[in-house]
């Protein structure tokens, strides 16, 4: 029996919801139990009466809860079913014909599920049934029992390519059949035939899923940036979609390298965006693919036609500024820039990119690491571009014996011709041998060339020289290292020794060269004869696979560019190149099939029989629990005296906030830290000195506020272990002897605060009795705790330094004691004094720390009323080496803050005049 | 009983380490018929030798000191003695039932009001009085064996009895009393006992130990109250309406128990187990130099 679509396996069982409402008011009577609780207060209730009869009925949600509860439990026994199966009848042979092409592929299990129904239907039918998918290159319709094809359904998969056109099975079929087509979606033209076959066999219908089909067409480099462009075969909507773009990152793991969004207007059926990449990204890139669509059509396989040559240039010598025009990199530069990417930087940097060219233009002697990485990178296959000058003319390079980056051997010094101490005229070209890379160019005659480096002799040479001058000279040589090659222009790349660089023969020998050369997809002519070894093939689900040991494809069949079991979609090897065969090319046009009227059309969903009972029963469960704890919450014993389990539930709970108060206590102290300035100090567990040194900075907060625009709030104490530095920027760390080393975190976290930009002032306090250094065991403390910090080298503090001058004019640093060691980052050693000027400019930054062992802290000390809290000294000099030790700090915490500002030269004139210079 | 005897007397003394020994009201020594070794350092009644004065009108030829006269030129001399008394002290702390009760991890009534009886009667002690419980267990004596005495009636079990009721016999005249209970029960022992004290001249404090429950009534839902020993019982299906009557009651209770104390010249206050012992200490302290 079915019932809003639920059909009931026991319907009578349905009666027992009418006993609901005798329920209800069974329930309603019952109040909860009651709890026994002991009470000497008892004496005083006696003779207390409830106010209220009606409370000791159940509360209604308990009652609609129970009777939920108990209605789900009748519902569940009668066994309800979602979708309950309703058969489909029909007899007579059954012809499934299913569009096995890349555009099925998003969408495969659903169409194998539906498959698998259809022919579960047809053998509980007994009918006989043919499975036929288009893209088989030769397709059988067979009928057979529908349970054998139950079978061989798992070998069903779709094809990367599209419905193949030979219809001759077609003929085969017998007279009467009902006819099933799993359609992509996608109109084709040669469909009628058959589609008017199978009307006039029988009733045809047709399954389509009504999504849109989505197509990326092959990816083309327009103006600087890559135009993707996605293809649908639905106008009626507009869409948004998101292109991956996947490629091997640095490490050879492939990944999403960028992603566009791409958006269909409503009414359009493609859309183009453009995607400007860095060239080293782009380089990377071997597949663009539409996220989330699993078919070969979402993806487009790119080949180098994407690529840009990566060259970098590197120039011997300083660059003289201004003489533009003479730079050796000149007309290289020209020449190169609108085909190729240029990479600046120094020599290791650009081996590191691995770029395709490297130009050196009259580099003569690389060092011993450059060279070694340089040959490693030419016999992987790089190009190595030499231009010859002076430099090169006057070194030793090739000398004697042939330089791996060379081609060939030098003679010493070159020559120079047709110069105004020479004999000869300057050299024009000889015409390209047909075996060299620039057959065929023509040779202007005002190429010219006054000086070039000479050749050796040697049994290689001939075959080396690829270019010469009207008198035989080698003009260009080259020489294969492994891979890749070495070759050597023996003329400068400005105009200096020749006029090659002036006229366009240059530029298409560099395209020669392949050093700038873009390359274009090959014509059809260029494909005639050549075989092409498939390298990656594409699944119909997208996804490149190796291909094995599949066979070669003539280059004819990929002029033609029809993707089929010939030529299935993937990246083929040529001789010198790769090729990309999509199975959407740019002419690809996808439109939304048309099926003439009287053909049913379903969608491809399949609804599966859902019982409900477990559900039904567990839900009826879950209500009785919960009735259980309202119960009990009721008659107040969920929280009584007795209810362990609940407050061990609050005492976790309690924990957890625990935690996150402590959370938050860290948030506050970032933010206290961080709202206003904050001088920091160290804790050393020792609680004297710790105060004190609180006290210190208290009272040198105060000397900051009431004498400079710095105006910090209350001091904070650091716990090195567990607090983040980074929001100080001023530490101080008094020594104590038996202070406990920080932990590696702490130390790596110090390091880290040293180098951003802190700083630390590490005060022995010893210096009543000890000079600085080991003598102390404060010193020694130092010395241990100060290892493995990332400090420079320190120097006492130099007279001219901005410590000095940074607020008061000073001259000595005391503390509670008065000893003047104390220490600084040691000035660069190419510091020096200018004439005329007080102090020398030194370094830039701040110093990292300052050493000393003044007791600073005890003289800035104060209590909360402000009164100094250590004697100082004796008297009035007492009072004023107080005075001295409030200025320093105070030129210190500005050091800290404004950094080496009152080391600028413009303060000059000023202090002069205050140092009464 | 779950304290010993020693830990007890221990808490007791730390209790009252931290109070000055307490001297009893000066007026009230005065009329007390006993001795104690407490000299008001002038001449009165007493064993200890004071002085010897001259004589004056009004002395009984039976006062004069013979001895001291004949040595002196003529003049009779009277002798003195130091004016001395003690205050005697009686104490009923309820051990009924009841006072058994605790809720959550408060000390039960009983044990605080023990020890707060026991505070009071080491500082007491130490002060030079005499104290004693009631119903004769313990007269009232002095001394450091009293401490151990009282330490050791104290500690022993309480009563089964629902609800405790002040025994009234073995009061001296004139004497202090100290009424430690909760005051849960029927009030009329109580009354009858509050009389038969100012009948007989007898002042003190009455102390009420209630645990925070009893003075908040947290409860919920149906419930049935029964009282610790198991005599009373009250079923109640919505608990938490009855919490503003109980606390009426309470408040009434309280203000009977206040009223009866005014009336025979007695203090009363109320202690929570939730709060220190030392607060209620501190006021029986001071209640017992008022009154």
């Amino acid at each position: 029996m079915t019932l809003f679509g639920i059909g009931f396996a026991a319907p009578w069982l349905l009666l027992g919801l009418v006993a609901l409402p005798i329920l209800w008011l069974l329930l309603r009577a019952v109040p909860p139990a009651p709890v026994k609780r002991m009470f000497p207060g008892v004496a005083l209730l006696l003779g207390l009466n409830d106010d209220e009869q009606q409370t000791d009925t159940t509360p209604w949600w308990l009652l609609l809860l129970r009777t939920l509860a108990v209605a789900a439990l009748i519902t569940g026994f009668a066994g309800p079913v979602l979708n309950p199966n309703q058969d489909t009848g029909g007899d007579g042979p059954l012809l499934i014909v299913a569009d096995g092409s890349w555009a099925s592929a998003r969408d495969w299990t659903r169409r194998e599920d539906r498959i698998q129904t259809l022919l579960t239907e047809a053998a509980r039918e007994g009918r006989e049934v043919a499975l036929v998918s288009l893209t088989d290159p030769d397709v059988e319709p067979q009928f057979l029992s529908a349970d054998v094809w139950l079978t061989r359904l798992a070998g069903l998969s779709p094809q990367p390519w599209a419905p193949v056109a030979d219809q001759g099975w077609i003929e085969d079929l017998p007279d009467r059949y009902e006819t099933y087509w799993l359609s992509d979606g996608i109109a084709r033209m040669d469909r009628a035939e058959v589609l008017a076959r199978f009307q006039s066999a029988g009733t045809l219908t047709v399954f389509e899923n009504p999504s849109p089909v989505l197509a990326l067409a092959p990816a083309r480099f327009e103006d600087g940036a890559i135009v993707v462009r996605a293809v649908r075969n639905r106008t009626d909507v507009a869409q948004g979609i998101s292109v991956n773009a996947v490629g091997l990152d640095p490490a050879g793991i492939e990944r999403v390298l960028a992603a566009v969004d791409l958006e269909f207007d409503g009414d359009a059926s493609e859309a183009e965006t453009a995607l400007s990449l860095p060239a080293e990204l782009r380089n990377r890139i071997t597949r663009f693919e539409i996220a989330g669509q699993r078919s070969a059509g979402a993806v487009s396989l790119t080949d180098d036609t994407l690529k840009r040559r990566e060259i970098a240039l590197i120039a011997g010598g300083t660059d003289r500024e201004g003489l533009e025009l003479l730079s050796p990199l000149h007309y290289l530069e020209r020449a190169l820039i609108p085909t190729a990417d240029m990479i600046d930087g120094t020599l290791e940097d650009i081996l590191l990119a691995n770029p395709d060219v490297i130009v050196l233009a009259d580099v003569a002697t690389l060092s011993g690491l450059e060279a070694e990485q340089m040959e490693t990178w030419v016999e992987d296959g790089g190009l190595l571009l030499r231009f010859a000058g002076p430099r090169v003319a006057a070194s030793d390079v090739s000398r004697g014996v042939e330089d791996p980056l060379m081609p060939v051997r030098l003679r010493a010094g070159g020559r120079s011709v047709g110069g105004a101490m020479s004999w000869g005229e300057p050299k024009g070209l000889a015409p390209f041998a047909a075996d060299t890379p620039f057959a065929g160019l023509p040779v202007p005659s005002d190429v010219t060339v006054s000086s070039q480096v000479m050749a050796e002799p040697d049994p290689t040479l001939s075959d080396r020289v690829i270019a010469e001058l009207a008198d035989g000279t080698p003009l260009v040589t080259r020489k294969q290292v492994g891979a890749g090659q070495v070759v050597l222009f023996h003329v400068t790349a400005n105009a200096e020794w020749s006029t090659l660089p002036l006229s366009g023969l240059f530029v298409q020998m560099l395209e020669r060269l392949a050093v700038s050369t873009q390359s274009a997809r090959p014509e059809a002519e260029d494909l005639a004869g050549t075989i092409w070894a498939p390298d990656v093939v594409l699944s119909a689900f997208g996804v490149p696979e190796d291909a094995g040991t599949r066979a070669g494809v003539a280059g004819e069949i990929i002029a033609q560019g029809q993707v089929g079991p010939e030529l299935p979609a993937g990246l083929y090897a040529g001789e010198d190149r790769r090729l990309a065969v999509n199975v959407v090319d740019d002419d690809t046009v996808l439109e939304r099939t048309a099926w003439p009227e009287g053909v049913a059309v379903e969608g491809l969903g399949v609804t599966a029989e859902q019982p409900l009972k477990g559900l039904l029963l567990s839900a009826a469960m879950g209500m009785l629990m919960i009735d259980i704890l309202a119960s009990i919450w009721l008659s107040g014993r969920l929280f009584g005296p007795r209810a362990t389990a609940g407050l061990a539930i609050v005492g976790l709970a309690l924990a957890l906030t625990g935690e996150v108060q402590a959370q938050s206590e860290a948030d506050m102290r970032a933010i206290d830290a961080t709202s206003e300035a904050v001088l920091a100090h160290v804790v050393t567990g020792d609680s004297t000195v710790d105060e004190l040194a609180y006290a210190g900075l208290r009272g040198l907060s105060d000397t900051l506020f009431q004498r400079t625009s710095i105006e910090p709030s209350e001091p904070i104490s650091v716990n090195l272990e567990t607090d983040e530095l980074a929001f100080y920027p001023f530490l101080y760390w008094p020594v104590t002897p038996n202070q406990p080393t920080p932990s590696a975190e702490a130390y790596a976290k110090l390091n880290r605060y040293l180098r951003t930009g802190g700083m630390i002032l590490f005060d022995t306090r010893d210096a009543d009795t000890a000079r600085f250094g080991a003598s102390s065991p404060n010193g020694r403390k130092l010395q241990s705790l100060a290892s493995p910090l990332d400090i420079p080298a320190i120097e006492p503090i130099p007279s001219d330094h901005v410590l000095t001058r940074a607020f008061y004019l000073l001259q000595d640093f005391p503390g509670r004691h008065a000893s003047r060691d104390v220490w600084v980052e040691a000035a660069p050693p190419d510091a020096e004094q200018i004439e005329g000027m007080p102090f020398r400019n030194l370094n830039d930054g701040v110093t990292p720390v300052v050493i000393g062992g003044n007791d600073w802290a005890a003289a800035w000390a104060v209590d909360r009323f402000g009164a100094p809290m250590v004697p100082i000294g004796r008297g009035f000099a007492g009072e004023r080496q107080r005075e001295i030790a409030k200025r320093f700090g105070v030129n210190l915490i500005m050091h800290v803050l404004t950094g080496n500002y009152k080391s600028d030269q413009v303060h000059v004139p000023a202090l002069l005049d205050r140092l009464g210079q | 009983m779950s304290q010993p005897t020693a830990p007890l007397r221990l808490r007791a003394e730390v209790e009252a380490a931290s109070l000055p020994p307490l001297l009893a009201a000066a007026d009230h020594l005065a009329a007390t018929v006993m001795m104690g070794i407490h000299g008001r350092r002038r001449a009165g009644v007493g064993d200890e030798f004071w002085q010897y004065r001259p004589e004056r009108t009004g002395d009984e030829l039976r006062m004069i000191d013979w001895r001291r006269s004949a040595k002196s030129m003529g003049g009779r001399f009277v002798r003195e003695r130091e004016w001395q008394n003690a205050q005697s002290v009686i104490m009923w702390i309820d051990s009924a039932a009841s006072m058994r009760f605790s809720s959550g991890t408060y000390d039960s009534k009983s044990d605080r009001a023990r020890l707060l009886g026991m505070a009071l009667a080491v500082l007491l002690l130490r002060g030079g009085e005499r104290v004693g419980l009631t119903a004769f267990d313990a007269p009232p004596r002095t001394g450091e064996a009293q401490v151990q005495r009282l330490a050791m009636l104290l500690s022993a079990e309480g009563d089964t009895a629902d609800y405790g009721e002040p025994e009234a016999r073995g009061m001296i005249p004139q004497s202090r009393a100290v009424f430690v209970s909760d005051f849960m029960g029927d009030m009329a022992p109580v009354e009858a006992a509050l009389t038969k004290a100012a009948d007989r001249g007898v002042k003190g404090v009455l102390l009420q130990v209630l645990d925070p429950q009893e003075e908040s009534f947290p409860f919920k839902g149906r419930t049935v109250f029964e009282s610790v020993g198991g005599s009373l019982r009250h079923e109640t299906l919505k608990a938490n309406d009855l919490q503003a009557r109980y606390l009426d009651r309470l408040a009434e209770r309280k203000d009977l128990l206040r009223g009866m104390a005014r009336a025979s010249g007695w203090q009363f206050s109320t202690h929570h187990t939730g709060d220190a012992a030392q607060s209620a200490l501190m006021w029986m302290y001071q209640a017992m130099q008022r009154v």
